[in-house]
């Protein structure tokens, strides 16, 4: 029997649908936990914070400078490792460089995440040549040849990484948007500043807790930004998507997203007032890095809970179809 | 590239045998699925997956049909029932139809609800603007000289894109191997000049392989007569090259709406909006870096680093 259910909700009165034994529509998003939203994570931190290391760069303030170039290098790297485990079949991840498809987001985030991490891994190198203390590693550094060169091409890798970086916080946007998960679809406005306030609030954070005080300020500044646009827009979104919007929530899609909410909005009120306190600023960074975390397995939770109720697939099409405006794409090739 | 080929499933004439099922499995060699008893009618395949490329739905229907089926109109109950209905279910409520017919004259008082059965075997649908084919990014997936859409087992490395793409929820990643699979519409049976499987073993022709344009045209026919028959309900799906997809290589003939079947009754290519989400994506990246360039000059000029 087609199975009729009504919506539980009263701010969704119209949800009546038909389904095949209320089975899902859609297939639930594969991707597992935490690699996914680790990488996700990752990816906004080493993206948003090579941009910092740009800005300090120019303005001369080398020890936050130093910090986001490590703390961008060390993102890519944890983050593409998190990327690799994540595959089926982890021996084959260079065939995401076979092809270059502007029709995939995951084949244009691959190859900005293999430009990305090579040009902050140059940057984080010419940055801790002069100050590591000495090893092999350091001796390759130091030598004439390195060094000559080595402060410039670090500097060039850092601002090159002003192209890459806020891409490498926001094409996850696009990647999770370009599915049929309506969660996700139909977010597609909304998420690149959800991510991309994230990401400042990841990366501001991971600068006030790695750099003394007295350099830290335009950290604090980026977490409170980031922190404020996060909250902004993931408000905005759960308001805009109505219904298809239900998961982030409800259950433990919602749980994770209020969590994460209170966390973001608790460490940039901290990060406001920690003034010189240590204690107030590690909190605070801790909070802000744990929300962005939060945020990230929220909007896995959402992807999967919006695939698994065949009512967020049904009920817009329906809806669609009904008010006499069907789907169409423009003439294919 | 050699004709577009495709696959026309007619539901009406669909007796659930699952012959498509099994010939797929055989032939395509796709392990097994797992013994999960759903209790959902006669299906426990459940859904079409890594390792169900073929799957048999079953709906039992119980609705109250009008006895005045001609005073009712096209539009009258009978429209959901196939076929077999017209036999009687097997669990036609007391049987009180008889042979005669549901909703015929034979019925007592025609307000009895009744069984109805539908069936329709679902497949990979090869869409025309192909979502999985889109985001798959290691060229893995690619479309053949027939038309369809094929997973190259030895390029694909499990990144599972594919998967969530697909807005009929076909394509999978079968974890114990790491891949994703789906139906090949059997590239290698069509390389060899023979039809896929599926479509060899229908007894009864519901599911038909030929050129998509003949399918097409046939199909037409066929639903024409069906609602000549008074089916009002009957309709092609997936046959509009217009449609979210721009048409499916694989289209049905279904007696209801397609969410009954497991179907999205308006499916769309996700890669369609992808130029739109690419802006907003860009305006996002823009305004992240403008907000580190405010929080520098902001700060900078308050207390801070600079002293």
């Amino acid at each position: 029997m087609a199975a009729v259910r009504r919506g539980e909700e009263a701010m969704v009165p119209e949800a009546e649908f038909r389904s095949y034994y209320g089975q899902p529509i859609i297939k639930s998003p594969v991707w597992h936990e935490p690699h996914m939203p680790v990488y996700l994570y990752l990816g906004g931190l080493s993206g948003t914070a090579s941009t910092m290391a740009a800005a300090a760069r120019i303005a001369g303030n080398d020890r936050l400078a130093l910090t986001a170039r490590v703390t961008a290098a060390l993102g890519a790297a944890a983050g593409a490792g998190f990327l690799v485990a994540e595959l089926g079949r982890p021996e084959r991840f260079l065939n995401m460089l076979r092809v270059f498809k502007p029709t995939s987001p995951m084949s244009m985030g691959s190859w900005l995440l293999a430009v990305h991490s090579g040009l902050t891994a140059l940057a984080a190198a010419s940055a801790l040549g002069p100050v590591l203390p000495p090893s092999p590693v350091t001796a390759v550094l130091r030598a004439p040849a390195v060094a000559s060169v080595l402060p410039a091409a670090g500097d060039a890798a850092v601002m090159a990484t002003v192209l890459t970086g806020p891409l490498m916080s926001t094409y996850t946007a696009v990647l999770l948007a370009d599915t049929a998960v309506p969660a996700w679809h139909e977010a597609h406005r909304e998420l690149p500043f959800l991510f991309a306030g994230s990401a400042l609030a990841s990366a501001g954070a991971a600068g006030m807790l790695a750099t003394p005080h007295a350099q830290a300020a335009p950290a604090r500044a980026a977490a409170v930004l980031g922190a404020v646009v996060e909250t902004v827009a993931g408000a905005v979104m759960e308001r805009r998507l109505g219904l298809v919007g239900e998961p982030y929530r409800q259950g433990k899609a919602g749980r994770r997203m209020r969590l994460a909410r209170a966390l973001t909005v608790g460490g940039g009120l901290l990060a406001v007032v920690a003034g010189r306190s240590r204690v107030l600023t590690g909190l605070s960074g801790a909070a802000l890095t744990a929300g962005a975390l939060c945020t990230r397995f929220g909007l896995l939770e959402a992807g999967r809970a919006s695939a698994a109720d065949p009512k967020y697939t049904v009920v817009p099409q329906r809806r669609r179809l009904d008010a006499g405006r069907p789907a169409s794409v423009p003439a294919g090739p | 590239m050699a004709e577009r080929m495709g696959f026309f499933t007619d539901t009406s004439v669909c007796i659930g045998c699952k012959a498509c099922e099994v010939a797929c499995k055989e032939w395509n060699d796709v392990p097994d699925d797992g013994f999960v008893f759903r209790a959902t009618s006669y299906d426990n395949t459940g859904a079409l997956g890594a390792d169900s490329w073929r799957h048999v739905a079953f709906i039992e229907q119980s609705r109250p049909i009008r006895r005045e089926r001609e005073q009712a109109g096209p539009e009258g109950g009978l429209d959901g029932l196939d076929v077999l209905g017209e036999l009687g279910g097997p669990g036609a409520p007391g049987g009180s139809d008889g042979p005669g017919g549901p909703g015929g004259p034979g019925g007592p008082d025609g307000q009895e609800g009744v069984e109805g059965w539908l069936m329709s075997s679902d497949v990979c649908k090869h869409c025309t603007h192909a979502a999985c084919l889109d985001v798959c990014p290691t060229g893995a997936l690619f479309r053949t000289e027939f038309g369809t859409v094929v997973v190259q087992a030895d390029v694909c490395n499990g990144c599972g894109y594919c998967v969530p793409a697909c807005p009929y929820g076909v394509i999978d990643r079968r974890e114990r191997d790491g891949r994703a699979f789906k139906c090949t519409m059997c590239y290698d049976r069509q390389l060899g000049g023979l039809e896929p499987a599926c479509a060899k073993a229908c007894p009864t022709d519901s599911i038909q392989f030929g050129p998509l344009d003949e399918l097409r045209a046939r199909a037409e026919e066929r639903v024409e007569r069906l609602r000549g028959e008074g089916r009002a309900r009957a309709r092609l799906y997936g046959a509009d090259p217009d449609d979210g997809v721009g048409g499916d290589g694989a289209f049905f003939l279904l007696l209801d709406d397609p969410e009954v079947y497991g179907l999205p009754p308006d499916p769309v290519v996700t890669t369609r909006d992808l130029p739109a989400m690419w802006r907003w994506a860009a305006g996002a990246a823009l305004s992240l870096a403008g907000a580190v360039a405010v929080s520098f000059a902001t700060a900078g000029r308050g207390r801070g680093w600079r002293r």
